[in-house]
């Protein structure tokens, strides 16, 4: 029965290589690609992004229907509301401002981009910065609006399992949908020559 | 206008369209849920650096600091399964961009904003990043992707504040 439960180093090597060789072939190692996304010119990211947590939810689901994963053993986010929206801000304003998240920083770095090395330098300064603030302030902000009930939709509101999946895919047909009409209104997507070329 | 009436390079490979990308990306978050029981992060590698190198330098501040100290308390987190994770981006996104073609040294963007207009947006955007992902417990990857797989509330609230500050931000500063 699954999940193992493995958190030893060839399992973390295993899932970072494949998750770093997709990310890069996805064109998120280039910050032109990924910032294109905010410009509405380019809507790969949240193509890539809604159609990966379909398919791994629904995934979920199956293994779950079928007896392969026990229930309720999958990792979900604590569903401290007020934590998630002022962390989302800051880092979509991140993202926003230097062109990367952390995770495609490194593979902005490892495709070669040296402003990807000064946006990890920044990560980690942002994180000691975050450890050296850490007080009643920022305590409290993590505690606000938290859901007793629980942390996914189904625990905290009794939204059944299969209408939430429901829901996500009519979400990724309007992601496809009114992304590639926003595409074809603007300059077009990022090609891979046009990332090389860096932003100009 | 797309790459027909644009100079092409055949040694450059075009990335993946988005939808193979994405269920590419989405049978490998499966499959780490599957091993490891949750998803794929990235932030939190910085912390366990953060964490694990305070401990070597600092190890008396490291150990008293409200946040730094339980994570520490036992042992360094330099071999956590999240650093062995971020090795493999490194070494994943290496492969990709060689194999592909898309291997280029460069300071993109200092072409667009100038190169130390856009050093100062890259640092800034990182610290934000960095600071807002421990605000959050986690960034895109974690608490993005891999907590809206789950199906996690708190993942729907991130993703749409990180959408629509993006927007906005991306309209008042140009950082790339």
């Amino acid at each position: 029965m699954f999940p193992l439960n493995d958190n030893g180093m060839v399992s973390g090597l295993l899932c970072g290589v494949l998750f770093g060789y997709v990310l890069e072939n996805a064109g998120f190692g280039s910050p032109v690609k990924l910032s294109a996304q905010f410009k509405l010119t380019d809507w790969a990211v949240f193509k890539v992004m809604f159609t990966a947590i379909v398919v791994a939810a629904v995934g979920l689901w199956l293994m779950r229907l079928g007896g392969l994963l026990k229930p309720d053993s999958i990792a979900v986010p604590q569903a401290a509301l007020m934590a998630a929206a002022v962390g989302g801000a800051l880092v979509g304003a991140g993202f926003a401002v230097g062109g990367y998240c952390p995770g495609t920083s490194v593979a902005g770095l490892f495709s070669g981009r040296l402003d990807a090395l000064v946006f990890v330098v920044g990560v980690v300064l942002g994180t000691i910065g975050f450890a050296a603030f850490y007080g009643a302030a920022l305590k409290s902000l993590k505690a606000a609006w938290l859901i007793a009930e629980g942390d996914t939709f189904t625990d905290a509101y009794a939204i059944p399992e299969p209408v939430m999946l429901g829901i996500l895919g009519f979400a990724l047909i309007a992601v496809f949908y009114f992304g590639s009409w926003f595409e074809r209104r603007g300059t077009g997507t990022v090609t891979a020559q046009q990332a090389l070329e860096g932003a100009r | 206008m797309s790459t027909s009436d644009k100079q092409t390079n055949p040694e450059i490979r075009p990335f993946w369209p988005p939808l193979v990308a994405g269920i590419a990306l989405g049978l490998v978050l499966l499959l780490t849920f599957v091993l490891s029981g949750h998803g794929l992060g990235a932030s939190g590698a910085a912390t366990d650096l953060v964490a694990g190198v305070g401990l070597q330098v600092a190890p008396e501040a490291t150990k008293a600091n409200g946040y730094l100290g339980p994570m520490v308390a036992d042992g360094s987190p330099l071999g956590s399964w999240l650093s062995w994770e971020i090795v493999g981006v490194a070494i994943g996104a290496l492969a990709a961009a060689f194999m592909a073609g898309r291997f280029r040294v460069q300071l993109d963007g200092s072409c667009s904003v100038g190169t130390s207009k856009r050093l100062i947006t890259t640092l800034a955007g990182g610290f934000l990043s960095g600071f807002g992902a421990r605000i959050a417990g986690g960034c895109t990857s974690s608490m993005g992707l891999s907590g809206a797989a789950a199906l996690g509330v708190s993942a729907f609230v991130f993703l749409a504040l990180f959408f629509a500050t993006g927007l906005i931000v991306s309209r008042l500063v140009k950082g790339i």
